[in-house]
This record gives structure tokens, C-alpha cells and sequence, in this order.
């Protein structure tokens, strides 16, 4: 791996990934939506228990909100399955072969899973709630 | 953004490399199992996704206190729930601050800003396991 390539943003937009490279931006862009919601969730949390502040209570109710439930379950469900792919391509890599019809496999049980769950969320907070 | 250069043989970059995948994979696990006890222990009348979250990711008492629960005391004060916290913690957390510092040397490459910014993570990667391992064992 002695590629030492230097690529501008604007140059990068131009390569013509595919599906690979869409699961590999979306992998680390829901890694920093994880990281992001939790982070603030254990600060709010904090700040709640121990001040009590309107400040940590503004944050709840933004990520306790129907809208960003979605957001959140797409980036845990999505990085989830992308993760559980890359699992299996790293540790059998046969399965490297059959990359792409893996990648649409989990396509499929993430539209499942992700569908059902928004689906349930819509349901529950607007019809009923 | 350039190409990372990793040395052959055991190295931290590849016991990080693995330990990613072997905590991913660990996660999973962990998260079914706290989903299914979720339904087992009563989320079955009253399960929205917060609550289910707060079960699947962090079954403590602390953290379920403001969902819909029926029985705190009865399921989840327990010595199998509070390893099971532990060790969602050790992975969550060891798992995300190190990808978060594959994601920032990614884009900073070698410069002297790079020990500094380990350092500055491993710092805060120890104080927040300290930190959620007390809380785990003192609720």
C-alpha cells in the first residue's frame, strides 16, 4: 500500500465508485451521526441528572423528536448491516467475489428493516400519538 | 486525504483493525440479546423506538428510568445485565473513538498534530469507560 496519492475534494467527487463507495461514504458519515448523537445524548444526560438545565433538556426534546428517530435509525440499522458485510468480506474473503450481489443483499434487508421501522415510527407518532 | 501506510505483522494499527471487527461483530450479538430481554422483561405492550434504543444499546436502570417500564427492579438491577452494560460499553466505546481517530488521520496524515490528537482521544476514551463503569456499577 505505498500509494501515496494526493486527491482534492473536487477531484474526488469526479471518481466513479458505484455502490462500494456510496456504502463507504455512508459508513463513515452514519459512524460520525452515531457518534454525534451519542455524544450528546451522554452530555444532555448529564447535565439533566446533575443541573438540570434548560440547555440539556432543549437537546431532548430535538432527539427524542419522530423526525431525528429516523435519522437515528437509519444511521445504527445502516451501519449495522454495512458493517456486518464488511465483516464478512474481511474474514472469509472468498466472498469478495460476490461483492456486488452481497452489497444488494444488503440493500434488500436494510430497505426491510429500515422500511418496517419508519413505517412503525410514522405510525405511532402521528396517527396515534 | 491520502493512502495509510501499515507496517506487516502485529502492529496496533492491525490489532485495532481486527479488534473493529471481532467488537462490531460483538455488538450485534450484544444488542439482540438486549433487545430480545427488552420484549422478555415487558417492552412488548409498549414499545416505541426510544425505548427500545434505550433497551437494545444500554439496558441500565438510569437509562430506562424515563420510558414506559413496568417493573424496574424486577428484570434489570441485576449482576447479568450490569456485564452486559459493561461490555457494550468496553465495544461501543473502544470501536467508535477508534474509528473516529482512523476518520481524523485519514484527512490529517502524518503531521505533529497527529500524537497529540491520540493522545487527546485515548484521554478521553479512558475517562468516559471509567466514568460509564461507575455509573453502571453505582446504579
Amino acid at each position: 500500500m505505498g500509494l501515496n496519492r494526493k486527491v482534492g475534494f473536487l477531484e474526488g467527487l469526479k471518481y466513479q465508485g458505484g455502490g462500494p463507495m456510496l456504502a463507504w461514504i455512508l459508513h463513515r458519515i452514519t459512524a460520525l451521526g452515531i457518534i454525534l448523537f451519542v455524544g450528546l445524548h451522554v452530555v444532555a444526560s448529564f447535565f439533566m441528572q446533575q443541573l438540570g438545565s434548560d440547555f440539556a433538556t432543549t437537546i431532548n426534546i430535538i432527539y427524542e423528536s419522530w423526525i431525528f428517530q429516523i435519522i437515528v435509525a437509519f444511521c445504527v440499522i445502516f451501519h449495522a448491516l454495512n458493517g456486518l458485510r464488511i465483516v464478512i468480506c474481511d474474514l472469509w474473503p472468498q466472498s469478495l467475489m460476490y461483492q456486488r450481489e452481497l452489497l444488494w443483499a444488503q440493500w434488500f434487508i436494510f430497505a426491510a428493516i429500515y422500511g418496517l421501522t419508519v413505517i412503525l415510527v410514522i405510525y405511532i407518532n402521528v396517527t396515534v400519538g | 486525504m491520502r493512502a495509510r501506510t501499515v507496517q506487516p505483522g502485529l502492529t496496533f494499527e492491525y490489532i485495532m483493525w481486527i479488534f473493529t471487527r471481532i467488537s462490531g461483530l460483538a455488538m450485534i450479538l450484544l444488542a439482540l440479546i438486549g433487545m430480545v430481554g427488552a420484549f422478555y422483561l415487558g417492552a412488548r405492550t409498549q414499545v416505541d423506538l426510544p425505548t427500545l434504543l434505550r433497551w437494545t444499546f444500554f439496558p441500565n436502570p438510569n437509562h430506562v428510568v424515563n420510558s414506559e417500564i413496568p417493573d424496574l427492579t424486577l428484570g434489570w438491577a441485576t449482576a447479568f445485565w450490569q456485564i452486559m452494560q459493561i461490555l457494550i460499553i468496553f465495544f461501543a466505546a473502544t470501536h467508535a473513538y477508534n474509528g473516529l481517530r482512523v476518520i481524523i488521520e485519514d484527512y490529517t496524515g502524518r503531521s505533529f498534530w497527529r500524537p497529540l490528537v491520540r493522545g487527546f482521544i485515548f484521554l478521553l476514551w479512558l475517562f468516559s469507560l471509567v466514568l460509564a463503569i461507575y455509573v453502571i456499577l453505582a446504579s
